[in-house]
């Protein structure tokens, strides 16, 4: 048998995949994170929230309406949207003149209350919630059991990664949300509504996080602490990624999802600090990040 | 027949200051600390405030003439946190003993202070040997289980029914270790190998790596050393991954009712675990376990049966005592037998600990629980005395011998 390391190649292609899986996650929600720093200069600490919310509103569908997993996979993420949109209009919006301070201690401080107050009504140790039918199963890739409902994990986040950098990239609304960062007086002045599209960038941030938290639903137990869990490393992947670059974030998310991953079999004890050495080393040699430019 | 009416009432008149004059501060009070916004906030938290309140409502209110008081705070898991609260009880409070404790740290910390302080604790919601064993004061009780019960009950009875091959895995830290260790020690003297097992981090979202390790090992029985929100993520992604379905069984060494709840049957069926308390168990349990859910919501696990036991064994103590002097108090503790719903026929060692039966549970299939919270099949009663390590081999230099 094949083996690098000691290990037999099958042990790592295995492993190669959960961490794509994670990597998904991870994607998913700097992505999120990306856009709303790159277009609003926010650091959103309340985006595990937000991801928490996500599975939530899926549980709660599921549960008090009815609602299955594919209605919730659109339903939730636009409830989330719009909630993220009403603290952007009501809120946020009135903290960007002032130090970005000001943004992270505001969005850090609605992350604390919507947890504890989901902690309050739900309890510590969350619910379940089951993997839709459709999905549920595995298939033998020889290499290793791959249940069904994480391949579709993968296949979906990459689908939402790509649609929504070609949203920001390549399409004139896209254009606008770039310009208006630039220098939204101007912007302004040729007649673009730019308060109503950097509530419409927090609304896709939040939505991209609601997203998340929908399709981690059914692998993970849905808990209030869910999003304190995983926030940390999302803004390490973005730091990682470049601080505002929507392609660094994406490639970031699943590189070091699959570095955490191939951690795990050599040194189960180091994968939760692994990403944060590559931070401090990607810090040392390139300061801006990876995909950063140079500032 | 009317001046015997009235003598019996002189004479208890003329008792009552006689006795108030041996309660401190007019007040019997007593603390209830633990986690009520962590990991651990369905474990014990709030519902063991309640239990608490429950007792002393069974116990009629007052104690000597003197009214009882129960007062509660929440530690974060935190031992320094929890050492202010427990000192500022203590020091301005007129708290006179505290309990439930849940953490080891945290439980460990409280029981060293309350030492130097002269009073009571009795933890129900910790786990480490410890506080029993080179840790030991002579104030100091544990109620409701212990890593050892917790090995023997789901390690030792496993291996009895042919589970001899053990993959662990287990949290990166020193409550993890312990039970990795007691359990393997278990598994072993009872003729069983430990084929492999890992280290995952504290509070780790994703166990499918380690599970893939596990299946890949064969061992027949996957043993979760861990606690919280993070057995719960490795049951249910063991269920993703197909783990039971092949053969494999999983065994959680810290689970109790109220994650049981949480997880659901679907994904919790088949699991082994030990606990020394389940509400569906007899009828005075269940009557406990419908009261107590009326009032919180859900049903007791041990940890809050537990609390309900100690601080109604603490009353009856103090009532036996005559006062709440923290050593009659304890005295009393050591020497009276525990009888309620909790304990029967329990007994206190020189050590601190209580030694009642334990029992090892599994989780029901979803379709042969007919009743909501209805969640265990008891498979074996383990005796005290062999559950718990004999207060003369725990290790606690109180103990003469």
């Amino acid at each position: 048998m094949t083996t690098i390391f000691g290990y037999p190649l099958v042990v790592w292609m295995g492993q190669l995949l959960l961490g794509l899986i994670n990597g998904s996650f991870y994607a998913m929600l700097s992505l999120g994170l990306a856009v709303i720093f790159g277009l609003l200069r926010v650091i959103n600490f309340a985006h595990g929230a937000l991801y928490m919310l996500g599975a939530f509103v899926a549980l709660l569908m599921a549960t008090h309406l009815g609602i299955n997993y594919w209605f919730a996979l659109v339903l939730a993420p636009l409830v989330v949207a719009a909630g993220g949109a009403v603290v952007e209009r009501t809120m946020l919006s009135r903290l960007y003149k002032l130090d970005p301070l000001y943004g992270l201690l505001f969005t850090f401080g609605l992350a604390l209350l919507i947890e504890g107050t989901f902690r309050y009504f739900f309890g510590a140790s969350g619910q379940p919630y089951a993997v839709p039918g459709a999905l549920a199963g595995g298939m033998n890739l020889g290499f290793m059991f791959l249940p069904i409902y994480r391949g579709w994990v993968i296949v979906a986040s990459l689908v939402v990664c790509l649609a929504v950098w070609l949203l920001i990239e390549k399409t004139k609304l896209g254009s606008y949300l770039r310009a208006s960062t630039e220098d939204p007086v101007l912007v302004q002045s040729f007649g673009v509504n730019v308060p109503l599209l950097l509530t419409l960038t927090y609304a896709l941030g939040a939505g991209l996080a609601g997203l998340a938290g929908v399709l981690a639903a059914p692998i993970y137990q849905v808990s209030p602490l869910m999003g304190t869990n995983i926030i940390i490393i999302v803004f390490a992947v973005v730091v990682v990624g470049g601080m505002g670059s929507i392609l660094g974030a994406i490639v970031t998310g699943y590189l070091l999802g699959i570095a955490e991953g191939l951690t795990k079999v050599i040194y189960p004890e180091a994968s939760n600090i692994v990403i944060f050495v590559i931070m401090a080393i990607v810090l040392i040699l390139r300061p801006a990040g990876l995909f950063g430019k140079d500032a | 027949m009317n001046r015997l009416i009235m003598t019996t009432a002189l004479v208890a008149a003329g008792a009552m200051p006689a006795f108030a004059q041996e309660v401190s501060d007019n007040v019997v009070k007593i603390g209830i600390l633990n986690d009520q916004s962590g990991v651990y906030a369905d474990f014990g938290g709030k519902a063991s405030y309640e239990a608490a309140l429950m007792a002393v409502e069974d116990f009629g209110g007052t104690v000597l003439g003197q009214p009882i008081e129960v007062v509660t705070a929440d530690h974060q898991n935190k031992a320094d946190i929890a050492s202010n609260i427990a000192r500022q009880w203590y020091d301005t409070e007129q708290v006179d003993a505290i309990m439930e404790l849940t953490t080891s740290s945290v439980a460990l910390a409280v029981q060293a202070l309350s030492k130097d302080a002269d009073k009571i604790t009795i933890t129900t919601g910790a786990a480490t040997t410890e506080l029993t064993g080179a840790q030991c004061a002579p104030n100091s009780f544990h109620w409701a289980y212990d890593t050892h019960a917790l090995a023997v009950g789901t390690g030792g009875a496993l291996v009895d029914q042919g589970g001899d091959t053990w993959f662990f895995l287990t949290a990166d830290y020193a409550f993890g270790y312990s039970l990795e260790e007691q359990t393997t020690e278990f598994v072993e003297s009872k003729g069983g190998t430990v084929v492999g097992s890992v280290r995952h981090p504290l509070t780790n979202p994703d166990f499918s790596s380690f599970l893939l390790q596990a299946q890949a090992s064969g061992a027949k029985v996957i043993g979760l050393a861990n606690a919280g929100l993070d057995t719960q993520n490795a049951i249910k992604q063991a269920a993703e991954f197909g783990i039971v379905q092949g053969g494999q069984r999983l065994a959680a060494l810290l689970f109790t009712l109220a994650e049981v709840n949480g997880l659901g049957l679907e994904a919790a069926q088949g699991l082994s675990l030990t606990e020394s308390f389940y509400w569906n168990r007899d009828e005075a349990s269940a009557e406990f376990g419908n009261r107590f859910m009326e009032r919180t919501g859900v049903m007791p696990n041990m940890v809050q049966a537990g609390t309900y036991s100690a601080v109604l064994q603490y009353l009856k103590a103090v009532d036996a005592a005559g006062t709440d002097a923290t050593e009659a108090v304890s005295a009393k503790l050591h020497e009276m037998p525990v009888d309620d719903v909790f304990a029967q026929g329990g007994t206190v060692g020189a050590n601190g600990r209580l030694y009642k039966d334990v029992y090892l549970m599994e989780v029901k299939k979803p379709g042969d629980s007919d009743i909501p919270w209805d969640y265990y099949n008891v498979l074996q009663t383990i005796p005290g005395d062999q559950a718990y390590i004999s207060p003369e081999d725990s290790g606690c230099p109180l103990v003469n011998g």
